[in-house]
């Protein structure tokens, strides 16, 4: 349970929000949830719903409605590849076609064959000017991989930053 | 601009400016100290309507004028800073919050002097998960040494400072929405009025900023309204953060102040086009930008929020994306609105099956698939998202593709069997697994 092992984080996500607005404290909840059990799954969110007062239904609305929470199981940790207009104006869909194959991977979403990685299309992560770029979301949180305005990281260094990843 | 001049990152290059004594020792939090102990809240306010401060995340609304809507006599109040960027080619915020996040810290702690609220929420992006925690640091050290908390100064003034993180909705950047979102829902914009000056978080009056915009609030009250219209323009006083993205020599944040050319902006301190190609198009205000032609009057164009708008764009964010030559604008519309379809938050129909199926359109174009009939068929579906969505995302799909299907038809029509001319038109470019 949540309230056993977390006792002193969760206290201090509803101290942030007034006594009477516990519904406020459901988005770091779940990335709590999130980062303690890897996914989101029915009793996650029950637990989320039992500490806040909200009904389970309306806490999985939530994890619905964004991008960062995910009630599935996937690979240890999330690869998140932008592609949009200014990464795809230096690159990125070609860059990340060549990443997919790499890690022998056909498509987006899927997972390496050791259970690491499952690489995932997403919207903007705001790193347009380090094109190409990912980010990598695990139990730890969400971190930056980028390129440097005047170099672009190649795909061998992203495969080896994943390999600098595994084991940790 | 040199160093010397800038304002929103007067702190960025100086060594370990994340600790408190290095900012301290810069002139850190003296402007915070002067309000609290010397000003009224409706003198900083003056001070802030003065300085003519206009809201930097994308209307330009005035900053000063937006703190005396507040409703009167009525508390407890709230300010709320969008740190929640999310739109493809703007990456501002994030570079103030890294490196210069005390900065930004103290004008959001005057913000809340000046709207007497005694609880700031900063509202990031849940991908700026290692800056939110970089912050938290600051927020921290601001505790220790009581610059948060009670009885600041002396005075009875107290305040407090929480960030609430995002989790991947481009719709959060919307107030109301991200209002919404705090109160831990769905972040879906609300009907207005009301509005967040009288009944924002919670129901109470709040004041929702962006972080650019407070983060030149320090500079004016430390050194005068008149010092801070030393730059910029009349109507658009100030420096802006220009982001560049795209097909530029030199992609990052200039600081520059508003007025500037888009010839200087480009040429000078982006390094001109990448690969010395020609400098076909460019989009001002991110993905929902209109999409202009370049030429000699567009290169000569003062950048500042009249002198945009009088050639029919936004400068918005100014968040710049370079298009040379090279580009095929039936591309880059399927790409802005492939972002939009995902982003809708599917409240209003217009946006929400809109966007599905002027994606559907473009893919077919892109493809090579397409009739002539598809463009018009795109351009229709378009005017009817147009002015009919709550929140300006429909309106934002919509933009580039309009701009676009009117100052670069030819881009659409090459794609097609019958409207192609008689030379093969260029291969586009699919995006991987799209």
């Amino acid at each position: 349970m949540l309230t056993d092992k977390y006792a002193s984080e969760i206290a201090e996500i509803l101290n942030r929000y007034p006594a009477e607005r516990r519904r406020s404290a459901v988005m770091p909840l779940l990335y709590l949830a999130q980062s303690a059990y890897g996914h989101l799954s029915k009793e996650a969110i029950d637990e989320v719903g039992a500490i806040t007062g909200v009904a389970p239904t309306d806490v999985a609305g939530v994890v619905g409605f964004y991008s960062l929470y995910h009630d599935h199981a996937a690979g240890k940790r999330r690869v998140q590849i932008c592609t949009d207009l200014p990464c795809a104006l230096r690159g990125a869909d070609a860059w990340a076609a060549e990443f997919l194959a790499r890690l022998n991977l056909k498509k987006w979403d899927e997972t390496t064959a050791d259970g690491e990685f499952t690489v995932e299309h997403v919207m903007c992560i705001g790193a347009c000017d380090k094109a190409p770029c990912f980010q990598v979301q695990d139990s730890t949180g969400i971190h930056f991989h980028e390129s440097q305005p005047d170099r672009a990281m190649t795909v061998d260094e992203a495969v080896g930053i994943l390999e600098g990843l595994k084991g940790k | 601009m040199d160093q010397g001049k800038h304002i929103l990152f007067r702190h960025r290059d100086i060594a370990n400016i994340r600790d408190l004594d290095v900012y301290l020792a810069h002139g850190g939090f003296e402007a915070f100290k002067k309000a609290v102990t010397t000003m009224t809240p409706q003198q900083v306010i003056d001070e802030v309507k003065n300085a003519g401060l206009r809201g930097r995340g994308g209307a330009g609304f005035p900053t000063g004028l937006k703190w005396s809507f507040l409703t009167k006599d009525s508390f407890p109040r709230y300010v709320v800073i969008n740190s929640d960027e999310s739109e493809p080619g703007t990456f501002k915020d994030r570079e103030i919050l890294t490196h210069n996040p005390f900065q930004f810290l103290e004008g959001a702690m005057i913000t809340a002097y000046a709207s007497q609220a005694n609880t700031i929420y900063n509202y990031v992006r849940g991908e700026y998960w290692d800056v939110v925690a970089g912050l938290e640091q600051c927020v921290a050290q601001l505790y220790e040494r009581g610059f948060l908390g009670e009885k600041l100064f002396g005075t009875e003034f107290k305040l407090d400072f929480y960030h609430h993180r995002g989790a991947g909705a481009y719709i959060c950047g919307e107030e109301s929405a991200l209002l919404e979102s705090i109160e831990g829902k769905l972040g879906q914009p609300r009907l207005k009025p009301p509005f967040p000056a009288d009944k924002g978080l919670y129901a109470k009056p709040t004041v929702v900023n962006n972080t650019e915009t407070v983060t030149n609030v320090p500079f004016i009250i430390q050194n005068g309204a008149a010092a801070y219209r030393q730059n910029g323009t009349e109507k658009s006083p100030g420096t802006k953060l220009f982001c560049l993205s795209g097909h530029i020599q030199k992609p990052g944040n200039v600081e520059l102040p508003l007025g500037v050319t888009l010839r200087e902006l480009i040429y000078t301190h982006g390094g001109g086009i990448r690969e010395g190609k020609g400098f076909k198009a460019v989009m001002l205000s991110g993905a929902s930008s209109v999409v202009l032609k370049v030429d000699d009057a567009l290169l000569d164009t003062p950048l500042d929020y009249e002198s945009v708008a009088a050639k029919g764009a936004m400068l918005g964010s100014a968040s710049v994306i370079v298009l040379d030559e090279t580009v095929d604008l039936s591309w880059v519309i399927l790409k802005t609105t492939r972002f939009f379809k995902h982003e809708s938050c599917g409240k209003c129909t217009p946006c929400r099956e809109g966007t599905y199926w002027m994606l559907s359109i473009l893919e077919r174009i892109n493809k090579g698939g397409a009739a002539k009939a598809d463009v018009e068929l795109l351009q229709n579906v378009a005017s009817q998202i147009q002015n009919k969505c709550l929140c300006p995302l429909g309106e934002f799909s919509v933009t580039p593709v309009l701009a676009s299907l009117k100052a670069f038809r030819g881009d659409f029509d090459a794609h097609t069997a019958d409207g192609a001319p008689k030379t093969a038109p260029k291969k586009a470019a699919v995006a991987a697994g799209d």
